[in-house]
């Protein structure tokens, strides 16, 4: 799906909904079930992932067309995605640590635990088989991470109201936690149909 | 075989290894932050436990808060005396010589000394089964037997001997984490020098505390007759031995008729 045919709301709605990172394409889902303790953290995560997603999407488009075509090695894409998600997330990191502390502080540990995220390396190879532009990549990557924010922040809301009910004894904790994805996901699936 | 191909994806792999690896060295020297080496070193020497006694969220938090001064160096209580010298040690300051500590149990109602209410068959639980009608074990203050203490316990110091508590004083770190849990207030921090103990917190009088349970200080006074140094009296019922005063001698552990006192 193209940009310039369906327009931005459905590019939108395509890579934040239909193919929802977690309740989609199962990526990310370490951290969506790790990280959906408590809302404050599970928003956290989620805004770290948008940031380095977006950054990733950027660079991983750049080093595929100007270095991996021409040299025609499209083949080594999995492994040099990593190299450059790894280094870039690294050096953001001590970037923001010197220039942007308040942000370093708010996003710090969440930043370095997101470095080998699946979901991160899933957007930049999905964006590569999907043959998008720049615009294209760094949209659906941005996109791709909100639709990522919202899934764990809805984790989260659901995950702390849990804390409060009564579930039988089998199912509490992890049990429940899985059972509620398994719901989320169906109820995303919904969304199938409504644009590609 | 294309070599130039192999040749080509062995560059671009390293070559992009090395420039990142370039990056982040010039990152790591452009953008470094000063970061107190202390706060390293005082987490080397802290318990590791992340027991949360200190009052902060884990071990990193309490090292980085001793290096801007906010804890005091005596906080890691699991620690013990050795960290509080190494923390001083690398903080520069004098440690107001803290006295170790440990937990004491001071009940001696197992199953064969206190008489049970009733059987108590209920979810293994202290908490739980205090709530039931005073509590399965006819004396008010006993050790429940339950095992709440156990389960708090991080370093695995206590045991359940025969529906009592007992504590390894040489696993005991001093977190604190079973006097919290403990519903019958049974578990006391104790400085470890005080060897000699009252092991009963029974109020009621002789009678009422004998019914309760074969170990229970009677208030006889016995104790109190033998001390030569004024070190134990009967209070509301049950023997206190102040620990300022007590020498150790013994003295009150050879007449106490319900073998209540015990020296360690």
């Amino acid at each position: 799906m193209r940009l310039n045919e369906v327009g931005i709301f459905l590019f939108f709605v395509s890579c934040a909904l239909v193919n929802n990172f977690i309740f989609s394409r199962f990526l990310g889902n370490c951290p969506y079930l790790g990280v959906s303790n408590k809302l404050s953290t599970a928003t956290g995560m989620g805004i770290a992932v948008t940031f380095v997603m977006g950054l990733s999407s950027l660079f991983a488009y750049i080093v595929y067309t100007y270095v991996l075509v021409p040299l025609d090695l499209k083949y080594l894409d999995t492994i040099s995605f990593i190299l450059i998600i790894a280094a870039l997330v690294q050096f953001v990191e001590m970037f923001m640590r010197k220039s942007l502390p308040a942000l370093y502080s708010a996003l710090g540990i969440y930043l370095p635990l997101i470095t080998t995220n699946c979901a991160v390396l899933g957007v930049t190879l999905v964006n590569m088989k999907e043959g998008y532009n720049l615009i294209e990549s760094v949209l659906s990557g941005v996109f791709g991470a909100l639709g990522f924010l919202l899934a764990i922040v809805l984790m989260a809301g659901i995950r702390e109201r849990l804390e409060l009910s009564d579930i039988p004894e089998s199912f509490k904790g992890f049990p429940i936690c899985l059972i509620i994805a398994g719901m989320m996901s169906l109820a995303f699936f919904g969304f199938q149909g409504l644009v590609k | 075989m294309n070599i130039t191909a192999i040749l080509y994806a062995v560059g671009l792999l390293g070559g992009m290894g090395i420039l990142a690896g370039m990056l982040l060295t010039f990152a790591d020297s452009k953008f470094s932050v000063p970061v107190d080496e202390r706060e390293a070193r005082v987490r080397e020497a802290v318990s590791g436990a992340n027991c949360g006694v200190c009052g902060y969220p884990g071990c990193d938090a309490f090292a980085a808060a001793v290096v801007r001064g906010e804890a005091p160096i005596t906080g890691c209580i699991p620690g013990g005396a050795r960290t509080i010298e190494a923390l001083s040690e690398i903080m520069g300051l004098n440690a107001e010589g803290k006295e170790p500590m440990t937990a004491r149990v001071l009940c001696l109602g197992n199953n064969d000394t206190v008489k049970p209410r009733y059987e108590y068959t209920g979810y293994k639980s202290c908490r739980l089964a205090s709530q039931l009608s005073g509590s399965p074990k006819k004396c008010y203050v006993a050790c429940l037997g339950q095992g709440d203490c156990v389960r708090a316990c991080k370093f695995d110091a206590i045991r359940i001997v025969n529906g009592l508590a007992v504590i390894d004083e040489k696993k005991c770190t001093a977190c604190e984490q079973c006097v919290l849990v403990c519903p019958h207030n049974v578990i006391k921090m104790q400085p470890l020098s005080a060897t000699v103990l009252v092991r009963c917190r029974n109020t009621q009088p002789a009678r009422g505390s004998r019914e309760a349970c074969l170990a229970a200080c009677i208030a006889c006074k016995r104790c109190e007759k033998a001390c030569q140094y004024d070190a134990i009296h009967v209070q509301n019922n049950c023997a206190i031995i102040d620990v300022a005063k007590c020498t150790r001698c013994g003295d009150c552990v050879a007449v106490c008729p319900s073998k209540c006192i015990i020296m360690t």
